[in-house]
């Protein structure tokens, strides 16, 4: 059977590197309407951005094809659109001299992100092995969220003090601790999800845990509002409580777990609003961003982001002919605003479509992967990602207080862009191992693997609609719900 | 755990339609509130970097035009290529395009051609959008003829005030001078903190005015300010045209009908000194103590006018007033001041008899802009057809193609074409032989008022308005002095704003 020897029948990854050439040609197309926008002419260095991009998508491309031929082929392809666009928008800024817009810059941070991702998909051949560093993962998680708050190492950028510095080195360290959090979380999670998910009290509808089995939920509660009042960035603390309620949900199945959390949380936010004077400014920006009194100072970037969004109106202003030089961090924080400046309400939601589709396609593996871990770790994953671009792109848009989280591959800045493709890295080794045939009983492919396998490669082709209905068909049937977690459970032990 | 994956996967989905509704609401919803959001600079940046079209007098010549710079607002607005004397003289009609958002006169008013962004354009609109060409602004020709202009400009010399000339027979606004005026290439710098200096400078830089108690007096307009369409005065005797105009149409009195003439009047509802009001200087008009309509208006006899005024009473007197247009603003396409008339604004509520009645010679509470004194003439001129004011000629896009043209306008209808010639023959006595002989134009009949109006403490305010040639009027004028009166003489206003309204009409008739 075919099936047994799953890498001779692989896909051949054709709509990927299809994908990917259309990325890139919006990409450079951005780069050439910048250039002959703000200076008639190709822009410096167009060339050198176009083939190092190029370059850099077909090295990930051919690594997929040797190392996870089964991975997602829309996932690599989206986010080389994402990371080629921003850098598009980058370049157009440091044509017109913006103070801390560079774009070179920007593409080595890419190219390093790209190879470590690589470097990722060579040396962890299987997700499964990351299990072992459940606890390690934790450790290294708290070490690297406490940092910034390390005399000497950490200083205030700002108003969050969420930078560390090492001699002319400066990375935010909460980007790689939101990894190093999923690890543990799926880790701790798949071993105490029965425990945590049925021991414990009924308390008004509500299943409660036991307070012993709140230990770690303790801890982490702990970290973020530490994060929250030492660091004073209620974004990254948003972020990692997020991930830890989510995932919590992911393996019990308890409500009552996101209520305690969610009230936990708040509980937290509301103590520090009314203890720091910081906090209830981020709040007063927020409610009333567009008070005269707020916008010469505090509320300024926030406003200028709104006036930027607005003048860009439904089809933008066009590639060079914004005013990005009015948005403080226009090519980093507020890079969405200077997107929706030029490109327009219709370019920000197809952006914010790409987004959804990586995070969606991350959790449709979360669906499709056999074991445990490997589910809470893609769900997590997932999840952290749309958390962070709701977090970053709520500021922006006034649904949330304003925090200092960066949108994920558009941002310019190192510890993102690397964090961020170590992420991608992770889900598509995780959709490798949920794409390739097994030889084990599938669901869905139990009568016959042969045809899941076949399938799996030529609905690539066709887009993601298919893929849903194969979930959903193998999910929806009702006859084997939960069967395949249940053997790999078992397998697993 | 798949079914927890999938509740998941609806909450980041629903996380993702919050964005998206915000990001919407904030690019479609909320835009345009927040594009004229006062604090938002983008719109002016984009407009000053965009190649906005010329502002064209009448003729050709440009008086206002983007020059291509090497900065970050792409272009330079330039007016009268910079030079500070000719861009005074234009500096009312063109107004300004300031960095630092305050845009007026023109630039403001005519910005929707001027930025290419007027609905009227969609055909440019749409061939740029698909040849990806820039927008261009259309070019805006205006009806001032620059030969006029020069000449009121130099007609007022260094005297505070305005000139207004029109086209009587279509509206068209030929000229339009307000002294003292400001180089709007000075505001027009790319540098926001000298602009803001400059600007402040000149709003503060009021001119001091004569008064008639010796005390250091200001007069309450700065430089920036278009006295023509935008400052109010005292009429004075100019507006016993309008008193004439009300008698004759409302009460059937001809310049020929005898009216009382009195060397003292006393206001209705009042007694004593205090309620009476002389001759200037406390001459007789007539020993007899009357005289024929014609005689009065040529020797502008106040009393006579005062009892005029009280004989067509308030009602008449406000329907005139109102029958004119003089309470609403016109766009020009620049916003006009209003007049104000007892009982008719908020700035006059007293329309008491003995008010109705100090109307009657221009006095007690009324107030009008230069551009109102000259329709005044231009109705009169025209058979009793007022025509709508308009500054805009055409508009021309970046093609040279005509967009659009002004069409002449009737405004109102205040009276009738016989009382219309009732009133050029008496304003053609004033020149020829009463308080206007300083308009004389040899070989050409014009007609006109005086006017002299008390505006104490500062010294009296003084007017001339005419129209020329009587029997075909080319031209129709109004000039005012800002108190520049030096004694209550009435023929001061005769002695120095008729020859100022006489060369204007000159330059008009010899174009």
């Amino acid at each position: 059977m075919s099936a047994l020897r799953p890498e001779e029948n692989a896909p051949s990854r054709v709509a990927e590197a299809v994908l990917i050439v259309v990325a890139l040609a919006l990409g450079m197309g951005g780069m050439w309407m910048v250039g002959y926008s703000l200076e008639d002419s190709l822009p410096e260095g167009f060339w050198t951005y176009s083939i190092v991009l190029a370059a850099l998508a077909f090295t990930a491309h051919i690594v997929l094809r040797l190392r996870a031929p089964y991975a997602d082929q829309v996932i690599l392809p989206s986010v080389v659109l994402l990371n080629s666009v921003s850098m598009a928008t980058i370049l157009r800024q440091d044509l017109v001299d913006i103070d801390g817009a560079n774009a070179s810059r920007h593409l080595m941070w890419t190219a390093l992100g790209i190879v470590v991702a690589c470097v990722v998909l060579f040396v962890i051949k299987d997700h499964r092995s990351l299990r072992r560093l459940t606890y390690t993962a934790m450790i290294v998680g708290i070490v690297l969220v406490i940092l910034p708050l390390v005399p000497g190492l950490g200083r205030e950028i700002n108003g969050a003090q969420i930078w560390i510095f090492i001699g002319p080195f400066s990375a935010q360290p909460a980007e790689f601790a939101k990894i190093a959090f999923a690890v543990f979380f799926a880790g701790y999670l798949v071993a105490n999800r029965d425990t945590l998910a049925l021991a414990g009290k009924k308390f008004m509808g509500l299943q409660l845990p036991r307070l012993r089995d709140l230990g770690p939920i303790l801890i982490v509660w702990a970290v973020s509002l530490a994060v929250l009042i030492g660091e004073k960035d209620l974004g990254t603390s948003l972020l990692f409580f997020g991930l830890f309620v989510g995932m919590l949900y992911l393996a019990t199945d308890r409500v009552g777990w996101i209520v305690i959390g969610l009230v936990m949380f708040a509980g937290g936010a509301v103590a520090a609003w009314s203890i720091f004077t910081h906090v209830q400014l981020r709040v007063n920006i927020w409610l009333d961003a567009l008070n005269p009194d707020l916008m010469d100072g505090p509320s300024y970037q926030l406003v200028q982001g709104l006036f930027a969004m607005s003048y860009g109106g439904m089809f933008g202003a066009g590639w060079g002919e914004g005013y990005p030089q009015y948005v403080p961090f226009a090519f980093s924080d507020f890079i969405y605003a200077s997107l929706g400046e030029e490109l327009g309400l219709t370019g920000l939601l197809a952006i914010l479509l790409i987004y959804l589709v990586i995070v969606q396609r991350g959790l449709r593996h979360a669906v499709g992967v056999r074991d445990g871990f490997g589910k809470l770790l893609a769900g997590g994953l997932a999840f952290v990602m749309a958390l962070q671009l709701f977090v970053v792109v709520g500021g922006i848009t006034r649904v949330i207080p304003l925090t200092g989280l960066t949108l994920p591959f558009m941002a310019q800045g190192g510890s993102s862009l690397l964090a961020n493709w170590i992420v991608i890295a992770l889900m598509l080794r995780i959709s490798d191992a949920a794409r390739r045939p097994s030889a084990l009983p599938t669901r869905g492919a139990l009568a016959d693997p042969a045809p899941a396998a076949v399938g799996g490669g030529a609905i690539e082709v066709g887009g993601g609609s298919p893929v849903q209905a194969e979930t959903e068909a193998g999910a929806g049937g009702g006859t084997m719900p939960e069967d395949s977690t249940q053997i790999i459970r078992g397998v697993d032990r | 755990m798949n079914a927890t994956l999938r509740r998941l996967s609806t909450v980041v989905l629903v996380m993702f339609l919050a964005l998206m509704v915000s990001t919407s609401w904030i690019q479609f919803v909320a835009a345009g509130e927040l594009n004229d959001h006062p604090r938002n600079v983008r719109g002016i940046y984009s407009a000053l970097a965009r190649d906005r079209g010329p502002i064209v007098v009448s003729g050709g010549e440009a008086v206002a035009t983007s020059v291509p710079v090497d900065d970050n607002f792409k272009y330079q607005r330039t007016y009268s290529e910079g030079d500070a004397g000719a861009a005074s003289v234009y500096a009312p009609v063109t107004g300004y395009f300031a960095i630092n958002g305050t845009v007026t006169g023109m630039e403001r008013y005519a910005n929707s051609y001027l930025a290419g962004e007027d609905d009227s354009l969609w055909l440019d609109r749409l061939q740029n959008l698909i040849t990806g060409e820039e927008a261009q602004g259309s070019s805006v020709e205006l009806t001032i003829d620059p030969k006029v202009q020069k000449a009121a400009w130099d007609a007022l010399g260094d005297n505070i005030g305005a000139a207004v000339a029109l086209d009587p027979k279509t509206g068209a606004i030929l000229a339009m001078v307000s002294k003292p005026s400001y180089d709007p290439n000075a505001l027009a710098v790319h540098d926001a903190a000298e602009v803001t200096a400059t600007s402040t400078a000149l709003i503060n830089d009021k001119p001091q005015v004569n008064s008639i108690d010796g005390e250091e007096r200001f007069s309450p307009y700065g430089p920036t300010i278009n006295r023509a369409i935008n400052a109010t005065y005292p009429p004075g005797s100019t507006f016993k045209l309008l008193t004439t105009a009300a008698a004759i149409e409302y009460n059937g009195i001809t310049p020929d009908t005898s009216i009382p003439a009195e060397d003292v009047y006393q206001l209705p509802g009042t007694t004593g000194e205090g309620g009476m009001v002389q001759n200037y200087g406390g001459t007789s008009c007539d020993p007899s103590g009357s005289m024929l309509l014609k005689d009065a208006l040529r020797i502008s006899c106040n009393t006579a006018f005062l009892a005029l005024a009280n004989e067509v009473g308030k009602d008449g007197m406000q329907q005139m007033f109102q029958d004119f247009g003089f309470t609403e603003s016109i766009d020009i396409p620049m916003s006009t001041s209003v007049g104000a008339y007892p009982g008719l604004s908020d700035t006059a509520t007293d329309d008491s008899a003995a008010r109705i009645a100090l109307s009657g010679m221009g006095q007690g509470d009324l107030r009008m802009t230069p551009l109102q004194v000259a329709m005044l003439s231009a109705a009169i001129a025209n058979d009793g057809d007022l025509m709508e004011p308009y500054l805009i000629q055409s508009v021309r896009d970046s093609d040279l193609e005509l967009v659009s043209q002004t069409k002449p306008n009737r405004y109102k209808s205040p009276f009738s074409s016989s009382t219309a010639d009732a009133l050029t023959e008496m304003m053609v006595t004033v020149v020829n032989d009463g308080s206007g002989t300083g308009a004389q134009i040899s070989g050409v009949e014009v007609a006109g008022k005086t006017g002299t109006a008390e505006d104490d403490p500062r010294s009296p305010t003084l007017w001339f308005t005419s129209f020329a040639p009587a029997d075909d009027p080319e031209v129709a004028v109004a000039v005012v002095l800002e108190n520049e009166g030096q004694s209550t003489d009435e023929s001061t206003g005769g002695a120095l704003a008729s020859p100022i309204a006489a060369q204007i009409m000159q330059a008009a008739i010899s174009k």
